[in-house]
């Protein structure tokens, strides 16, 4: 859709309530036993895997995608009374130099998606972020993660912020793409409501929170509000708006507090790997402890689950 | 494994009950019908009657209490009288320990508290255990703080306190009752709801725990008639009440003829108003925890919601939405927004104002899902179509029922908000700030709430404006309410008349009454004598009916003396203080010929009178508020604001300084006062008026009526446009009956005891008494943030 920017400027959001709201949605709502571990597997089903390391190596891609393909152990699964390739992960996320990797190791239903566009500053030339994506989906990406320009956003630059959106949009032809707002240096917000319309009205699948490389990731605040605006996009257009917050969600109990979150402002309609996905790495493994708890009755080991 | 876990893509909430054993054990436990807690210990009620206690989610019964009689009563006021002479002289330091050990308990119970308050009363235990709770265990915390602090010997406590609490906030409401009145140093009888008294009575156990000396704290169950006893008995001297307007109405009549100190929380109607700049989405989460929270009964509970016509459509469609996702059904499930209403009566009352509301033409909106029927349950509800005239505007439901009203402008928006005998709270939703806080003074209500709604704090006085009761609890106002507050008397009042020369005028004056600023004669064309202390005539004084009442309110209530600000006020009262003092001749020999003292007393009161007039003039710019921190980001603004229109009825003595006293204090605090000079001394204060006029006064901020002894006192104490009633009066028969004629607005009085008030007292506690009764404190939430 066209940039409205008089529906951007006229965005409020209130810190205080929504705090207030947060604060209180996690004690409103609790999933306990079976319930609690079918919202486990559904979380396992939701996660971008993801591994952006500076030292991030073939080997590294390799055993990252082997724990998508299996999440849990079997013996896990078994006692779950599930089979093998009923649950793996949402997608593997990975660094453009790693696409192929992750691909060759990945079966066909398993996306790789590419952080492209001079990840994690986004601040490289237009012309190198716009042609990153291009390599990225000639390397056999899935699915693209931008970063946005948050100079563009402290700015109040809507135009020109809408205007690159668009053009990463283009670049990516019709693959989806995840506009990460890197919500820690926007500070405020009103600023990451009005950063998430943006993106939006501009073409993003999906708005994620941030790199996982700021100071401040996903919280239940800034997630709160992204879900907000995604509500009023597609009360706006009709068009369902994925959202995938990252960085920062390594606990079994912080992602069913998200998931609450989703089900809570969005709905069931959105809690399924086409709308959300969550970026981790480590969680997986809390996830796997909290199960194998509840099948087994007792705390693992933490060498009995295996890592990625 | 289970079906759920294979079908793991349709995730869905399961129950998630908290356990309740440990409960269930101790309400099996209890002695059928349960005892009373008196002096200390568990007393057999002397009463056959029992009362039934039912668990509202399931309608089951779950134990069987004690109907305290009049032997109880007397047995439970006996033991805190006889508590009171060593408790009101326990050192300031041991007090707090107690308090602070109450405090203790309660954190170190609180779950085993929240669960059997959910299993009493019906309400979630989200909230019990994340807000009732440690609200309960903060305001012990707060309070034991104050009995550090107070130091009883120079402030007294009052005596024995009775108190009554609701059903709504069991334990909640017994903290903001027995935490400030022990921190003072006065001991309770403490009668809690007939439906919910579990946890005052696991209380009365923790006191036990914390040795709280005998007597101290007492807790009778019982019904209305128990209360009534409380409320009648010759040894309570205060009386605290939280419950309807209704209730509230008659025990101010039926204490009236014993003066007791009274605290009324009443009911409400409260606005919450959101303009169409709001943060729209979180204005819908505060209408949920407005009006869904506790069922919706909850005397502050934002029932009318006021939203701005521009976005009117959208917002009730976002509303609906959310109303869509909450949860009715067993409040002791983790994941239930809305709970069991608290008993039967409550239910029906509830079901027949909204069937009421739907004949009267409203429309009315549920959720499209169905509550539990094996409960007292009832789903979140709307009305639309609402005018301000519909009986669901107006009437408190005390249920989950939202009327829904709209407004064109901030103005349309406050007169509608103030259309209401209620005034106890309002929640104001706009980014603008200052919208928001240009709206909070002008809405009449106790407490108002800036982008947030139902917040609650012990630092935080908590009480409403006009039908919604007087007195605060909470913060420092609440303490007051539970201090000894009489004025001082004078020993030497001679009843010596002095037979001075004085000089009659040389034509006849023909005072008149001084109304909106003019002299005005009285609508009845009657006059009566004002005679000299020698009973000599003087002149003919005008006798004021109840149509010159009506005309002075009406004055009155156009004055502009609430757009004055407060350094306009000293100025005019300077001014007012420094042209009285050019007229001491005139005083001085009207105060020697009608009150007949010596020429020496005669200076002196006319000395006292202007500088006191000064002293008053002195505190317009310096009694103000205060800024309270409860723990949030954000503060809270304890306000000072005017009563409105004060009636002042005045007695004999020391008449000059008196009125003078009066008048300046009223209108230090921005109030309009219409004075009711004594008979006896009319022409003293019709002779102000020529000083009024001299001195800008704006018309109508002051006004006099003369009459004849008491001839207008019922006129006026029933005045429903009157906000406030001062009466100095020896005669305690005149007194309660016009603190029975304030029930109808439920206007604020004041009616001193006092034989023979030192006027002359120049003590601040005596001056400032005068300020405080001239003011009621508004408390403003503003949370920040960006």
């Amino acid at each position: 859709m066209n940039l409205d920017i008089d529906l951007v400027s006229n965005i409020r959001i209130n810190l205080s309530a929504i705090e207030r709201r947060t604060s209180t949605l996690t004690k409103r709502r609790s999933v306990k036993k079976e319930y609690q571990a079918a919202w486990l597997l559904k979380a396992i089903s939701l996660i971008d895997l993801t591994t952006l390391s500076g030292d991030d190596t073939a080997g590294k891609v390799e055993r990252l995608c082997e724990k998508a393909k299996r999440p849990i152990s079997l013996d896990l699964l078994d006692r779950l009374g599930l089979h093998q390739g009923e649950i793996q992960v949402g997608a593997v996320c990975v660094y453009h130099h790693l696409i192929k990797e992750a691909k060759k190791n990945l079966p066909k239903n398993i996306p790789v998606a590419a952080v492209s566009t001079g990840f994690p500053a986004g601040l490289s030339s237009f012309k190198t972020r716009k042609l990153e994506i291009t390599e990225s989906i000639k390397n056999g990406a899935d699915e693209i993660d931008i970063v946005i320009n948050r100079g563009f956003v402290l700015q109040n630059n809507w135009k020109k912020l809408y205007e690159e959106v668009v053009d990463f949009k283009k670049a990516a032809k019709n693959k989806h793409i995840k506009a990460i707002l890197g919500v820690g240096d926007l500070e405020t917000l009103r600023n990451v409501a009005k950063a998430s319309m943006v993106c939006m009205m501009a073409g993003a699948d999906f708005i994620k929170t941030s790199t996982g490389k700021e100071s401040i990731n996903a919280n239940l605040n800034n997630s709160l509000v992204m879900l907000r605006m995604i509500r009023e996009f597609y009360q706006m257009t009709g068009k369902k708006i994925g959202f995938k917050p990252a960085g920062g969600i390594s606990t079994a109990k912080t992602v069913i507090e998200f998931l609450i979150l989703v089900m809570e402002e969005l709905g069931h309609d959105w809690i399924n790997p086409k709308y959300l996905r969550i970026g981790a790495s480590s969680l997986l493994i809390d996830i796997e402890r909290q199960l194998y708890h509840f099948a087994l009755g007792r705390y693992a080991n933490k060498e009995k689950l295996a890592i990625g | 494994m289970s079906k759920i876990i294979k079908n793991f893509k349709n995730i869905s909430y399961g129950p998630a009950p908290e356990d309740s054993k440990d409960v269930m054990a101790w309400i099996n436990s209890m002695n059928k019908p349960n005892h009373l807690f008196i002096n200390g210990s568990w007393v057999k009620s002397k009463s056959s009657k029992k009362i039934q206690v039912i668990n509202p989610a399931t309608n089951k019964k779950l134990t069987s209490l004690s109907l305290a009689n009049k032997a109880d009563v007397n047995a439970a006021v006996g033991a805190a009288k006889k508590a009171y002479t060593s408790w009101s002289k326990t050192s300031s330091n041991t007090r707090a320990k107690y308090l602070y050990a109450l405090a203790r308990l309660i954190q170190k119970h609180s779950r085993f508290l929240s669960v059997l308050e959910t299993i009493d009363n019906g309400k979630p235990i989200r909230e019990t255990r994340d807000i009732d709770i440690p609200l309960v265990a903060r305001h012990f915390y707060y309070h034991a703080g104050w009995a550090k602090k107070i130091d009883t010997k120079t402030h007294k406590p009052i005596g024995v306190i009775g108190q009554i609490i609701p059903w709504n906030f069991p334990l909640l409401m017994m903290a903001w009752k027995i935490a400030p009145a022990i921190a003072a140093g006065n001991t309770v009888v403490l009668k809690p709801a007939e439906f919910t008294s579990l946890t005052a009575l696991y209380f009365a156990q923790l006191c036990q725990k914390a040795r709280i000396p005998k007597g101290v704290i007492n807790i009778i169950t019982g019904d209305g008639t128990t209360g009534e006893l409380i409320t009648s008995h010759v040894d309570t001297k205060k009386i605290a009440f939280t419950g309807s307007t209704e209730v509230g109405k008659k025990i101010i009549q039926s204490t009236a003829t014993q003066e007791k100190k009274l605290t009324m929380e009443l009911g409400g109607k409260s606005p919450f108003i959101v303009f169409e700049d709001a943060d729209l989405d979180s204005a819908v989460e505060g209408v949920v925890d407005a009006i869904w929270f506790n069922q919706g009964q909850v005397c502050c509970a934002g029932s009318r919601l006021l939203v701005q016509e521009s976005v009117e459509k959208i917002f009730i469609k976002k509303l609906k939405a959310r109303m869509e996702k909450l949860r009715v059904g067993n409040p002791l499930d983790k994941s239930i927004d809305i709970g069991a209403i608290v008993a039967p009566v409550q239910l029906k009352k509830i079901q027949s104002i909204v069937k009421k509301g739907e004949k009267e033409g409203s429309k009315l909106w549920q959720p499209s899902w169905a509550c539990p029927t094996d409960g007292l349950f009832y789903p979140p509800s709307i009305f639309t179509n609402v005018s301000p005239s519909s009986f669901i505007a107006q009437v408190e439901i005390f249920g989950p029922v939202l009327s829904v009203l709209s407004f064109r402008t901030p103005s349309e928006a406050v007169s509608i908000a103030n259309n209401t005998p209620y005034g106890l709270a309002a929640s104001i939703w706009s980014e603008n700030i200052n919208l928001a806080l240009d709206i909070a003074p002008k809405i009449k209500a106790g407490v108002i709430w800036i982008n947030s709604t139902n917040l609650f704090d012990a630092a935080c006085g908590f009480g409403g404006y006009k039908e919604s009761g007087f007195g605060r609890e909470g913060g420092i106002e609440g303490i007051r309410a539970y201090q000894d507050s009489s004025l001082p008397e004078t020993s030497n009042v001679s009843k010596k008349i002095i037979k001075n020369k004085i000089e009659l005028p040389s034509i006849d004056t023909t005072p008149k009454l001084y109304v909106g600023g003019k002299q005005k004669r009285p609508d009845s064309g009657y006059s009566f004598n004002q005679l000299s202390a020698q009973k000599e005539f003087i002149c003919d004084i005008a006798r004021a009916n109840r149509k010159d009442v009506r005309d002075t309110v009406e004055a009155a209530s156009k004055s502009k003396i609430g757009s004055l600000n407060n350094f306009n006020r000293s100025q005019i009262l300077f001014y007012l203080a420094e042209n009285l003092s050019q007229r001491k001749e005139t005083f001085v020999n009207l105060l020697m010929s009608i009150s007949g003292v010596s020429k020496n007393q005669a200076l002196k009161e006319f000395e006292d009178s202007c500088e006191r007039i000064f002293y008053y003039a002195s505190m317009a710019d310096k009694f103000e508020g205060n800024i309270h921190n409860p723990p949030m980001r954000g503060l809270t603004l304890a306000v000072k604001e005017s009563i409105g229109i004060v009636a002042s009825i005045m007695n004999d003595h020391q008449p000059l300084l008196g009125i003078s006293t009066v008048i300046s204090s009223l209108f230090a605090n921005g109030n309009a006062s219409i004075v009711v000079p004594s008979e006896k001394t009319s022409l003293i204060a019709t002779s102000l008026y020529q000083v009024f006029e001299t001195s800008d006064i704006p018309s109508g901020s002051i006004n006099i009526l003369t009459s004849k002894t008491n001839e207008l006192n019922d006129t006026l104490s029933q005045h429903e446009n009157i906000d406030g009633i001062w009466a100095f009066s020896a005669d305690a028969k005149v007194r309660s009956s016009i603190i029975s004629g304030t029930v109808f607005n439920l206007k604020r009085y004041w009616c001193p005891k006092n034989i023979n008030i030192d006027w002359s007292n120049t003590s601040e506690e005596f001056l400032n008494e005068f300020l405080y009764e001239a003011s009621q404190v508004k408390n403003i939430w503003i949370p920040y943030g960006e």
